[in-house]
């Protein structure tokens, strides 16, 4: 992790539908090659943000970078700098899986042989070769999720946003899946990733912790614990979530 | 350009994966040019005839006798009087009536031209084009043999009369088939094309896919054009099916060079698809864009006079049919397979087309927003 650079740069980012705040003056920085964490119960306005990152979506209002690029003028360049791994699922289900892999990477523009040398080594990393001519509807939910993160980091971009990419599988899944994310952050390639699993939160460098719309917490998991005199994240969690309930 | 090949190879493994497309390809332009061939043809069958026969020469009667013998017409009563002949038309008993004036037989003999006045019960419009056309086919196949030419003349009779020079001079041999089919085989690229491409860029939103495509640096153009060019090879693919549908199974005789049909065709499919992805664009649910595309589609259709001729509609009809790209296809495809029509004779319709084209295809890159 390079504390210096700051990959990505949120000053005051609002989010309204109508009345409604989705996102609520959110600001923080993420430097390069963190595992930065984004908690927040469903309907906390974790998708809202990351499609505001991503260039998918206009914020109300605040100033947001991304890879060196503004949100606002620069979505075309800050896209080719990113992956995107949608909380939707996001590979095409009656494509193969070579096809899939084939396809996104032709649209990044990498040239046929890269294409196929990347992809043979990615399926020999993921134990996948077997199923290389498999369509994707007939592949288990977890082997697709780890798929999908590897096809959204395959353009080597800066940055990856993940969206809940550990929804609804088993515990060694998620434990696998998150050798992943480690494997890209030691390369270099800076992690966004949003859960509502607490115990995730302890593999993340930094943890913000979203409630209805604000971030109520950001710090390390060790340092968050520390302060809220918790166990694990969950307590800190549960702390933070009553808090807003106060509130109300 | 390479971005476009891959886009392109994966609409295709997804459109040839789709089970429920292959039929849709490959039976229903099959299915419905039969059917509907068929169909259209069935009440055609009997036209009833009164004949006021003023002139009683043997050239009338011969005329005549060819009325009788031809097995559309029933020839219901031969009297004297117009108006006697008018009265059973009010009481829907007669479908036409035919004059000849005392003059017939004699102009028949100076070759100078005679004329047989027709008067038609224009209650449905479109039969009434017909009524028309199969009695002018039966008169010319008279003309031939006598080579004296007889006119048809209209004369001021308000409701009866329909001038229907539009379907004599298309086809001239005056069968009804040859008259629908061209119109059908339009019907069948514009359903296919515009149900197709409606519902394909919605049915990404409805996945969740597209989001990961905005999420790239495609171009929007690049990722509508991928989408719009299959649908296209597969509108050349259904016309070549029913053109040779048409030629070998129907025996309609191609005037016209199908060249031209394809030229025509191309313009006129990328504004159909540009159409139907700019619905796909608008809308969030595959529902909703399949009554969208319904809409236009029944208004185009049923003003493009596919079945009821253009002529025949009021005035706004005929005015709102400039904006109908159905109408300008169905026009062109008639006047290039029956009457053999070149492309300087349609160069107007190919322009407004390619204006349409145009038009509709910037629309629908404009209104597809890679950011809501
Ligand atoms: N397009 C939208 N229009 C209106 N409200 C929305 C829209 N998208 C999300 N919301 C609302 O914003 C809130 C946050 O949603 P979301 O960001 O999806 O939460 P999370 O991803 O944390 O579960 C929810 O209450 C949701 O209903
Ligand atoms: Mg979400």
């Amino acid at each position: 992790m390079n504390k210096d650079v700051k990959v990505i740069k949120v000053k005051n980012l609002c989010k309204k539908f109508g009345d409604f705040t989705a996102n609520n003056n959110l600001s923080f920085e993420v430097s390069k090659g963190e595992i930065f964490g984004f908690l927040g119960a469903n309907g906390a306005g974790k998708t809202t943000a990351i499609k505001i990152l991503c260039g998918l979506s206009y914020p109300t209002s605040g100033e947001i970078s991304v890879a060196g690029f503004d949100v606002y003028k620069q979505r075309e360049q800050l896209k080719r700098n990113i992956g995107y791994m949608s909380q939707k699922f996001s590979l095409y289900e009656d494509l193969t899986v070579f096809e899939n892999i084939r396809f996104y990477g032709g649209i990044y523009g990498l040239s046929k042989e890269v294409i196929h040398r990347k992809a043979d080594d990615l399926l020999k990393k993921l134990d996948l070769q077997h199923a290389r001519n498999k369509r994707i509807s007939s592949l288990p939910l977890g082997w697709k999720q780890k798929l999908a993160f590897s096809v959204a980091i395959f353009h080597n971009p800066e940055i990856v946003f993940l969206d809940e990419p550990t929804g609804g599988v088993d515990p060694v899944t998620r434990r696998q899946f998150w050798d992943l994310i480690y494997e890209a952050a030691r390369g270099g390639i800076t992690i966004f990733v949003t859960t509502h699993y607490m115990d995730e939160a302890e593999y993340c460098d930094r943890v913000s912790i979203m409630v209805d719309g604000k971030i109520e917490a950001l710090d390390t998991p060790a340092k968050l614990k520390e302060d809220f005199n918790a166990g694990d994240m969950d307590q800190v969690f549960l702390a933070l979530a009553r808090t807003a309930t106060n509130v109300e | 350009m390479r971005v476009l090949k891959y886009l392109l190879q994966k609409e295709f493994l997804q459109i040839f994966r789709n089970k429920s497309m292959l039929p849709i390809i490959f039976v229903m332009p099959i299915l419905q040019l039969c059917v509907l061939s068929f169909a259209a043809t069935y009440d055609m069958k009997n036209t009833n005839l009164y004949i006021v026969d003023k002139d009683l020469s043997s050239h009338s009667r011969e005329l005549i006798s060819k009325f009788n013998g031809s097995p559309f017409f029933t020839v219901k009563e031969i009297g004297f009087s117009v108006e006697e002949a008018e009265k059973e038309i009010y009481k829907d008993k007669i479908d036409a009536i035919l004059v000849f004036n005392d003059d017939f037989g004699k102009s028949v003999d100076l070759k100078k031209g005679a004329s047989v006045q027709v008067l038609i019960n224009a209650i449905n419009a479109s039969s009434a084009g017909l009524y028309n056309a199969y009695i002018s086919s039966v008169i010319q196949d008279y003309n031939r043999k006598v080579s004296a030419s007889i006119r048809e003349v209209g004369t001021g009779v308000p409701v009866h009369f329909v001038q229907s020079s539009y379907l004599h001079q298309f086809n001239p041999e005056m069968k009804y088939i040859p008259y629908m089919l061209p119109g059908l085989l339009v019907l069948l690229v514009t359903v296919i094309g515009l149900f197709l491409s409606a519902m394909n860029v919605v049915r990404e939103k409805e996945i969740g896919t597209i989001e990961q495509i905005n999420v790239t640096p495609i171009r929007k153009s690049q990722f509508l054009l991928a989408k719009l060019i299959p649908f296209l090879i597969i509108g050349f693919f259904e016309l070549g099916i029913g053109l040779s549908i048409a030629a070998f199974l129907f025996k309609i005789p191609f005037l016209g060079s199908v060249w031209l049909v394809y030229l025509v065709a191309f313009v006129y499919l990328i504004a159909i698809l540009g159409f139907g992805l700019l619905i796909s664009t608008q809308t969030n649910t595959q529902q909703q864009a399949m009554f969208i595309a319904w809409f236009f589609m029944v208004i185009f259709l049923l003003m493009s006079g596919l079945f009821t001729p253009v002529e025949s509609m009021p005035e706004w009809g005929q005015t709102l049919n400039i904006l109908n790209p159905i109408a300008y296809f169905i026009k062109v495809i008639r006047m290039i397979l029956l009457k053999g029509s070149g492309f300087f004779d349609i160069v107007d319709e190919i322009a407004i087309l390619t204006l349409f084209a145009v038009s509709v295809v910037s629309i629908a890159v404009n209104r597809y927003r890679k950011v809501a």
